[in-house]
């Protein structure tokens, strides 16, 4: 399957065809994507159009994008003018947005030819995308387990040779935990770096854009097109994007990598032994391992299932079958409101809209979403402690490898635990990205997560880069 | 929980309502877990990056296409949304 | 204090508002899409505007200088401040929140003075974007009980309002139309908001308790939907009367919110406090801090332009008219008074340069196209009795129709000539002569026959005559 980089130089030079590479990756998805079902849609006719177009510009001698002829898949809770925006959910079926989302402009204008609308667990919300109104997503690496979620469609599309890359959003590990589970390479970005305009919310305060790759090399072509200030969206950071891709070959020698002595338990001894590894090779290559305490670590599941939840209940309260989306009638307005909510939503929604109501009602704001903002507050500042010691921090991305379907599904406190590792970079708002770095149980694939600081980004690829090298 | 589903504007079945509230009562206990923290003095974190003061200027751009959007509207009328009649509101 | 007079003696009156003010931008608070009123229904709308999935708000720069204007014209605080989201379901809020400021208001901590030197606090003003319109349809009412359905027009939804909060000073309903009546001056002083009452782009909200002198505060309603200056007077007098009379007759006062129905001159219950939203107020995370800077609130406090008390008191003086009368406050709320100034500086008499505005320019606007020379061309003809006051209002009107011209050859045209004081005598002593039983009468104390030697004399000019100055000569000559 041809990387990212390799169709931009072929089709930018002239000896591949926008057309072919699109081609090549809609016969795989006619192939096999009924099997997996990473698509929710899958909008060939208007792919072949723009790479006819992208070809017949090259031809005419424009300068090609960064991103020409690149096929890339988009989670089905990003705005596409015109195309069907589903979030996987019930209640948003058949909505065609009138407008795009920032980064979907963004891959146009760099050339990229968007093939479709990947599953997700609905609204983002799950970490096995069993929570999909349209029906889970498999692994296509193991098709008895799980891609992982919420962004469980885009990890597959990506390891199934789908699209040479997609866009995922993490709220609380949904790119790097399924990245993990399909053995590719998923970031999450600082928290402001891509703009959120168009990404149907699921807690503000903590979703970003991010993309899956087949390697570090293109992760980093990718988010250097989608990262940089949008003044559509009043949390962007006021500054252009990082360069990423000239530090790649920088390699480690005298970077501090930070391993966390008090790490939540829980973590398969598979997994354990391939950090381990990881820890080795970056020693090898010449950075020093150092011991970080993160004393927080242990609340911020709390934290987080608070937060999220709080911030969705609002997020999600326009679904209301007024303006957009789908009603069940009623004779009146709130048995409408009821009736469309009750049926339009999932359980796993419900369940977390109800927390998020109950957290910020009255008499309990205080006890429950004030309190886990003073925790996320504990937690930033002991990863600020940390990082005036290491340039980068190394766990585990998920505490085991795919799992079985089915196997956490009666219990949603064993589904959130899968984000024990992934959360709290959300909380404190920094890049984390997944590598994968060997095999674990069942020869499935293990993913080492880099976590940086704010703005981190190049010490994150360097290290990225160099587990990538040793593995 | 009654009081939150009416505010969350969710019907739940009463086979429904009982097996969340049991899910939600078990999560709110795992919650309690920072209770046990000492969170005098701490300031709350609401924004995840230090950014204030973004402003847009009052500039105008186009209105988006009436037909287009009441196009995907479940129920319109003469350039408007339908909706059923507003009833159990005090307005 | 005064007692209300209203109330029975011993109640006194508790009132605060809660003012919303639509500001006059050409964009909504938190989007580009247009803020215009009478457009056809949702053609002002943009994905932020309808609460599309995905979309996000960015506050609009102009409407936090308007609100700051606002601000420092009641003499507020500015103050670093936050938006929250106020979470309820209603069809006419897009994305069933509004984003409002709750508890770190942009203005805080100011006061309006009234006339008479009555100071009214002022406790925040704050932003907020406004919601939709929905109308209802079918039933007989075509009100929202009974009625078949209801349609939703989203082209105010999002438009930026200030919300000014009085603190409960006021003590009668003439204060309470003062409070509004200068609010709304120095809204239009400032350009902040059309505040066209009639139009909705300003709404009154009326909290009203009664309480015994001497003892603490009563339980408070809140009245919605006053939507005129004269309403609020008639509002508050209703509910005063009716919460004195539940309290006398043994009842107590629950808080509540009321509806005042203009039609039928009461309030009715609309909702009680038990069955109030519990709103889950947070701080919104698509938005973040605004913290104006000192640099930004000076220079928002140097343009601001002299304010309506400040205006009206130079009037005054400069007219010699009453900084607290009708001419003085009517001009300086049309904005009229620059122009009255040049009309004096071009020469025109002070005092009826400053009425001739005030009676005749209603419809003109702050700068009216009768060139200012010929305005005080004619204060000047009346004042030196070239005409008469009656033949005055006749040119003025011509003068306006016609956008100016030489008043001296339209009054020549419609020969309104002068009646120099010697003819105009004579004519008066003949009227004497021609109806001594009315003059009998008239020096005898009887004013009624004052009406018939006027007239004689109007007939005898052929209406030339200036009654005043006829009357005048009539009661010289009586007590002579
Ligand atoms: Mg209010
Ligand atoms: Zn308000």
């Amino acid at each position: 399957m041809k990387k990212l980089v390799e169709i931009v130089a072929g089709v930018g030079g002239g000896s591949l065809t926008a057309t072919s590479v699109v081609e090549e990756h809609l016969d795989r998805i006619r192939t096999r994507d009924g099997e997996i079902h990473a698509f929710n849609l899958v909008t060939a006719d208007q792919a072949r159009k723009d790479a006819a177009k992208i070809d017949a510009d090259i031809k005419a001698g424009k300068k090609a994008g960064p991103l020409a002829g690149v096929p890339i898949a988009l989670k089905d809770n990003m705005c596409t003018r015109g195309v069907e925006t589903t979030c996987s959910s019930k209640i948003l079926q058949g909505w065609k947005p009138p407008y795009d989302a920032t980064v979907v402009g963004k891959l146009r204008e760099a050339g990229a030819v968007i093939v479709g609308k990947t599953n997700l667990d609905e609204f983002a919300m799950g970490s096995s995308t069993e929570n999909s109104a349209f029906g889970p997503t498999k692994n296509p690496l193991d098709v008895s387990r799980v891609p992982g979620g919420s962004s469980g469609g885009s990890a597959a599309a990506v390891s199934a040779g789908f699209a040479a890359a997609s866009l995922g959003s993490d709220t609380g590990g949904s790119i790097r935990q399924p990245a993990a589970l399909c053995g590719v390479v998923g970031v999450k970005p600082t928290y402001g770096t891509v703009s959120r305009y168009g990404l149907v919310a699921f807690a503000s305060s903590l979703d970003q854009i991010g993309p899956f790759t087949q390697d570090v090399r293109d992760a980093a072509t990718l988010l250097e097109v989608i990262a940089g200030h949008d003044p559509l969206d009043s949390t962007s950071i006021p500054q252009p994007a990082i360069s990423l891709v000239p530090v790649l070959d920088h390699g480690v020698k005298g970077m501090r990598v930070g391993r966390v002595t008090d790490l939540p338990e829980g973590c398969e001894p598979d997994v354990l032994e391939r950090l381990e590894a990881a820890f080795d090779a970056l020693r090898n290559a010449g950075a020093t391992i150092v011991d970080v305490e993160l004393p927080s670590l242990q609340y911020c599941l709390t934290a987080y299932y608070l937060i999220a939840p709080a911030e969705a209940s609002s997020n999600l309260a326009r679904y209301d079958g007024v303006r957009y989306g789908n009603r069940v009638d009623a004779p009146d307005l709130n048995a409408m409101y009821a009736a469309t909510r009750e049926s339009g939503f999932g359980e796993e929604v419900k369940r977390r809209i109800m927390l998020g109501t109950y957290a910020l009602s009255a008499g309990y704001f205080e006890a429950y979403y004030g309190k886990a903002l003073k925790v996320r507050r504990l937690i930033y500042d002991d990863f600020a402690r940390a990082y005036t010691k290491v340039d980068a921090i190394l766990t585990p991305t998920s505490p085991s490898v795919a799992f079985k379907f089915g196997s956490k599904t009666d219990n949603p406190l064993a589904m959130y635990l899968c984000d024990v590792f992934t959360i709290p970079t959300n909380l404190a708002g920094h890049p984390a990205m997944s590598v994968p770095f060997g095999l674990g149980a069942d020869s499935m694939p293990v993913g080492i997560q880099v976590l940086a600081t704010t703005l981190g980004e190049q010490s994150m690829f360097k290290v990225a880069a160099e587990l990538e090298r040793a593995s | 929980m009654i009081k939150v589903s009416r505010l969350a504007r969710l019907s739940l079945g009463p086979e429904q309502a009982e097996k969340m509230t049991a899910q939600l009562a078990g999560m709110l206990e795992h919650f309690r877990d920072i209770d046990a923290l000492d969170l005098a003095g701490v300031e709350p974190m609401t924004q995840p990056y230090p950014i204030k003061n973004v402003l847009r200027e009052d500039v105008e751009v186009e209105s988006l296409n009436r037909e287009e959007v009441l196009g995907q509207a479940p129920a319109a009328e003469s350039g408007r949304f339908r909706v059923p009649p507003i009833i159990g509101f005090d307005v | 204090m005064s007692e209300n007079p209203v109330l029975p003696n011993g109640w006194q009156l508790v009132v605060g508002l809660e003012v919303h003010v639509e500001l006059a931008t050409k964009t909504k608070l938190f989007s580009a899409s247009v803020n215009r009123f009478g457009d056809e229904p949702n053609t002002n709308i943009d994905p932020i505007t309808l609460g599309l999935p995905g979309a996000l708000p960015v506050l609009n720069k102009h409407a936090v200088e308007l609100a700051m204007r606002i601000g420092l014209a009641l003499n507020c605080k500015i103050r670093p401040c936050a938006f929250h989201r106020k979470n309820y379901f209603y069809p006419d809020l897009p994305k069933a929140y509004q984003i409002t400021q709750y508890d770190h208001p942009l203005n805080v901590d100011g006061f309006l003075m009234l006339p008479g030197e009555v100071r009214i606090g002022i406790e925040r003003a704050h932003l907020e974007e406004d919601t939709g319109k929905s109308v209802h349809f079918g039933g007989s009412s075509g009100r929202i009980h009974g009625s078949d359905y209801s349609l939703l027009d989203y082209n105010r939804a999002g438009v930026p309002l200030v919300e000014i909060v009085s603190r409960p000073d006021i003590r009668t309903s003439e204060q309470a139309r003062q409070y509004v009546a200068e609010l709304r001056a120095i809204l239009l002083a400032v350009g902040a908001s059309d505040a066209k009452m009639e139009e909705g782009s300003m709404r009154c909200d009326v909290n009203v308790s009664v309480h015994r002198f001497g003892t603490p505060f009563g339980t408070r309603c809140e009245i919605k939907n006053v939507n005129s200056i004269r309403s609020v007077g008639r509002a508050i007098d209703y509910e005063a009367r009716r919460q004195v009379e539940l309290i006398e007759g043994g009842g107590v006062v629950r808080q509540e919110t009321r509806h005042w129905d203009d039609a039928s001159g009461r309030t009715e219950t609309l909702r009680t406090k038990e069955d109030a939203d519990d709103y889950r107020y947070f701080l919104e995370p698509d938005l973040v801090p605004l913290v104006p800077e000192q640099s930004w609130i000076d220079q928002v406090r140097l343009a601001l332009p002299p304010l309506p008390a400040a205006r009206r008191e130079m009037l005054a003086e400069l007219c010699g008219v009453d900084k607290n009368g009708e001419s003085a406050i009517v001009v300086v709320e049309r904005g009229q008074d620059d122009y009255v100034r040049e009309v004096i500086a071009n020469g025109g008499d002070p005092r009826r340069s400053v009425v001739y505005v005030q009676q005749a320019f209603a419809e003109l606007g702050p700068k009216p196209r009768v060139p200012a020379k010929d305005l005080a061309a004619l204060t000047i003809l009346e004042r030196d009795a070239k005409v008469t006051s009656t033949q005055a209002k006749t040119l003025l009107t011509e003068l306006i129709e016609a956008g100016g011209g030489d008043v001296a050859a339209m009054a020549a045209k419609r020969g309104f000539e002068a009646l120099d004081t010697g003819a105009l005598e004579a004519m008066v002593d003949a009227a004497i002569a021609a109806e001594p039983g009315a003059w009998k009468k008239y020096c005898d104390g009887e004013e009624k026959a004052l009406g018939a030697l006027v007239g004689a004399v109007m007939k005898a000019s052929k209406g030339k005559a200036d009654g005043k100055a006829v009357t005048a000569l009539l009661q010289a000559k009586a007590s002579a």
